[in-house]
C-alpha cells in the first residue's frame, strides 16, 4: 500500500513536471511568432525584439530555456544561484506586475470558492443519491431526478443569472448580486452574504452530476451478488445499506470527484465572471481577453496542480477502497 | 440469459422450408439489441428526448427555409423590439429577429456538439482500451500523457487555445472542444479494460492464442459499449455547454456567426431591462437540448446494462 502511495506521488511529480512542458510548449506555440512579440506589440521592429530575446535568454536552444523556465517556476534557480528559495512564475507587462504576486491574492479566494462548493456538493449528493436508490422508481426520486437533470444541464451562468434575478433583483432584493470584493481571507469571509449566490450556482450543478452518480451506482450495487449474501446472513436493511453498499457505491465517486475537480475549477472560472468575484478564474479571464500570456500560463500552471493534488488523493482513496484494481501486473 | 436453441433446430445451409424461415428471424430479432431496444422505448423520458433531439434538429437546419430572416446585416432601427406580429420572440440588439437567430445560432452548437464529441469518443475509447490491455509501461506512459492534459481544467485550455488561435472558425472550434474532450472516454475505457482483462472469457482467448488486437476490438471493447454509447450522449451534452461558456466569456466564433451562449452574452447585459426575450429563449434552447442528450445518455444506461435486468 505504502509502495503503491509512493509511486503514485512520483506519478504525480511527472504529471506536474509534463504539465510545466506542456505550458512551456504553449508559449513557444503563440502565432505572431514569438513570445516578444506578443509582449512588445505588433510596432515592435526586429531590433527591439532582438534585443527582448537576448535580454530574456529567449534566443538559446529551447531544451536550455525549458531548464531555466523549469528553475524559476519551482524556485530552485534562484535558490542554487545563492539569491534564497523565489518562486518566478513570470512577469505581466501588461499588468506591471510579476505573476506570482498576483496570484497571491486571486488563489485563496477561488480555493474558498471551491472547496466550500465541492465540500457542500458531496455532504449533499451522497445522502441524495442513496435516497434516490432506495426510492427508486417512486414519484419523489422521479421528481429528485428530474431537478437534477435540469441543474446539471444549466450552463452555470445561466443558473447565476436565474439567481440573481430571484434574490438579487426585483423579487426578493436579498442577496447583493456580486461576489466579495475584499482583498484579503479576512475580508472575504466578512462579506460571507456575498458569496451564498455564487457558492449556490457552483454546488447545485456539481451537486446534481454527483448525486446522478450515487444512484446509479447504489442502483448497480444493490443487485450485485455480495448483497444477496449479507441478506441471506440476516443483516438489516439499514446495515447492507451504509456497511455493504454504501462502501462499494461510493468507489465510482471517488473517481468522479478526481476528476470533476477540473470541472469544478471550470465552473469557478464562469461563477468568478459572471459574480465578479477576483479570484484566480476571474484573472484568467481578463487574462485572457488582453493576451497577457504570462498571466495565462501562470494561472494553467498553478490550476493544473490543484487538479493533480486532488486527483492523487482520490486514486489513494481508489487504491485503499477498492483492492480488486490491479494496478501492476 | 436465454439459452441458444439446440444446433438442428438453427437453419442450416440451403434449407429453405416455411418452417425454418418461422424460427429464424424470431430467435435473431431477440438478440442483445433488441432487448435493449425495448427497454430504451419503454423509458418515456427517453422518447421525450429523441423527439427533443429530433424537433432540435428539425429547428435549425429545416427551418430557415421556411422561416426567413436577415440574419447578415444588422438593423439598428429595429432593436429590442417586443415579441409581436412580425418578429415573434422580438429582435436583438442588433435588430436580429431572434427565432431566427435560435436557429442558426443551434446549427453551430449542434453541429460542434455532435462532431467533437463523435471524434472525443472514437479516439478516447481506442486509446483507454489499447492502455488499460496492455498494462505496464504502455500503460503508463499513454495515461500519464492523458493525466497531464487531463489535469489542465477544460476550460482554462479552451480559453488558452481560442485566444492563440484567433480567429476560431467552426472547424477549430469543434477541434479545439475534442482536444479537451477525448481524455474522459480514454480514462474511463482503461478503467474498464483493467478489470475486463482479469476476466476469464479474456483470459481463456488469450490462452487459445488469441492476438491483443483481437483481444481489445472483439472482446474489450464490445464489453465497454454501455459504457462508449452513455459517455458520447453525454460528450455532446458537455459540448455544447463547452461552447455556451466560452461564448459566453466573449471567446466564441466572433459575429455574424453566433449560437446559443453568444446569445445569452449578448443579452446579458440587458437582464434588468426585463427584456425577457434575449435570455429566456436561448437559455431554454440549451437546457431543453442538453437534458434531452442527458435523457438519452440515462436511458441507454439502463438499457445496455444487462446486470440491472436480474431484479
Amino acid at each position: 500500500m505504502l509502495g503503491y502511495i509512493v509511486r503514485r506521488l512520483l506519478q504525480a511529480v511527472l504529471i506536474t513536471l509534463g504539465v510545466t512542458l506542456v505550458v512551456f510548449l504553449l508559449l513557444h506555440i503563440i502565432p505572431g511568432g514569438s513570445v516578444a512579440r506578443a509582449i512588445l506589440g505588433p510596432r515592435a521592429n526586429a531590433l527591439q525584439i532582438a534585443q527582448f530575446n537576448r535580454d530574456n535568454g529567449l534566443d538559446q536552444a529551447l531544451p536550455v530555456q525549458y531548464i531555466t523556465y523549469l528553475g524559476q517556476i519551482t524556485g530552485f534557480g534562484s535558490l542554487f544561484a545563492g539569491h534564497g528559495w523565489q518562486i518566478n512564475l513570470g512577469y505581466s507587462y501588461k499588468l506591471n506586475q510579476s505573476v506570482a504576486s498576483i496570484l497571491v491574492q486571486d488563489i485563496p479566494r477561488t480555493m474558498l470558492l471551491v472547496g466550500v462548493s465541492t465540500a457542500l456538493a458531496i455532504v449533499v449528493a451522497v445522502p441524495l443519491g442513496i435516497y434516490q436508490a432506495v426510492r427508486r422508481n417512486r414519484i419523489d426520486d422521479y421528481v429528485l431526478t428530474a431537478a437534477s437533470f435540469i441543474f446539471y444541464s444549466m450552463p452555470i451562468f445561466w443558473l447565476g443569472i436565474i439567481l440573481i434575478v430571484i434574490f438579487a433583483g426585483g423579487l426578493l432584493h436579498v442577496l447583493p448580486s456580486e461576489g466579495p470584493q475584499g482583498t484579503t481571507f479576512g475580508d472575504v469571509l466578512s462579506e460571507l452574504p456575498a458569496l451564498i449566490l455564487p457558492v449556490a450556482s457552483l454546488s447545485l450543478v456539481t451537486i446534481a452530476s454527483f448525486s446522478r452518480y450515487m444512484r446509479s451506482s447504489t442502483i448497480e450495487n444493490m443487485v450485485q451478488d455480495y448483497v444477496r449474501t449479507a441478506r441471506a446472513k440476516g443483516a438489516s436493511n439499514s446495515r447492507v445499506l451504509f456497511v455493504h453498499v454504501l462502501r462499494n457505491a461510493m468507489i465510482p465517486l471517488l473517481t468522479l470527484i478526481g476528476l470533476s475537480i477540473g470541472f469544478i475549477f471550470s465552473g469557478a472560472l464562469i461563477t468568478e465572471a459572471l459574480f465578479n468575484y477576483p479570484g484566480m478564474g476571474y484573472r484568467f479571464w481578463n487574462a485572457a481577453q488582453s493576451q497577457d500570456y504570462p498571466v495565462i500560463l501562470g494561472i494553467i500552471i498553478v490550476a493544473a496542480l490543484a487538479t493533480v493534488i486532488g486527483n492523487l488523493l482520490a486514486d489513494v482513496m481508489y487504491a485503499v477502497a477498492d483492492p480488486r484494481v490491479r494496478y501492476s501486473k | 440469459m436465454r439459452i441458444p436453441p439446440p444446433a438442428a433446430a438453427l437453419p442450416l445451409h440451403g434449407e429453405t422450408t416455411a418452417e425454418v424461415q418461422d424460427i429464424a428471424p424470431a430467435y435473431e430479432s431477440r438478440g442483445v439489441w433488441r432487448l435493449a431496444l425495448d427497454v430504451f422505448v419503454q423509458n418515456r423520458l427517453a422518447v421525450v428526448g429523441v423527439g427533443i433531439v429530433v424537433f432540435m434538429v428539425l429547428f435549425c437546419f429545416v427551418g430557415p427555409i421556411f422561416y426567413r430572416t436577415d440574419q447578415l446585416t444588422t438593423d439598428l432601427n429595429n432593436q429590442f423590439l417586443a415579441p409581436g406580429a412580425g418578429h415573434l420572440l422580438g429582435t436583438d440588439n442588433l435588430g436580429f429577429d431572434v427565432i431566427g437567430r435560435l436557429m442558426i445560432g443551434g446549427q453551430t452548437s449542434l453541429e460542434v456538439g455532435l462532431a467533437a464529441a463523435l471524434i472525443a469518443t472514437t479516439f478516447g475509447v481506442l486509446w483507454g482500451a489499447v492502455a488499460g490491455f496492455w498494462g505496464g509501461v504502455v500503460d503508463a506512459l499513454m495515461m500519464r500523457l492523458v493525466d497531464v492534459v487531463l489535469s489542465i481544467p477544460a476550460l482554462f485550455l479552451l480559453l488558452f487555445l481560442a485566444v492563440a488561435f484567433e480567429p476560431v472558425d467552426l472547424p477549430k472550434l469543434i477541434l479545439v472542444v475534442a482536444i479537451t474532450a477525448w481524455l474522459i472516454p480514454a480514462r474511463l475505457i482503461r478503467g474498464e479494460a483493467l478489470t475486463l482483462r482479469t476476466r476469464e472469457y479474456v483470459e481463456a482467448v488469450s490462452m487459445m492464442g488469441g492476438r491483443g488486437s483481437r483481444i481489445v476490438l472483439r472482446h474489450i471493447i464490445p464489453n465497454t459499449v454501455g459504457t462508449i454509447m452513455v459517455n458520447a450522449t453525454f460528450q455532446v451534452a458537455d459540448a455544447i455547454l463547452l461552447v455556451a461558456g466560452l461564448s459566453f466569456l466573449g471567446l466564441g466564433i466572433p459575429p455574424p456567426a453566433t449560437n446559443w451562449g453568444a446569445m445569452l452574452s449578448d443579452g446579458v447585459t440587458y437582464v434588468y431591462d426585463g427584456w425577457w426575450w434575449l435570455i429566456y429563449p436561448a437559455g431554454a434552447a440549451i437546457v431543453l437540448t442538453v437534458v434531452a442528450f442527458n435523457f438519452i445518455g440515462d436511458a441507454l444506461r439502463d438499457a445496455l446494462e444487462v446486470r440491472l435486468h436480474r431484479r
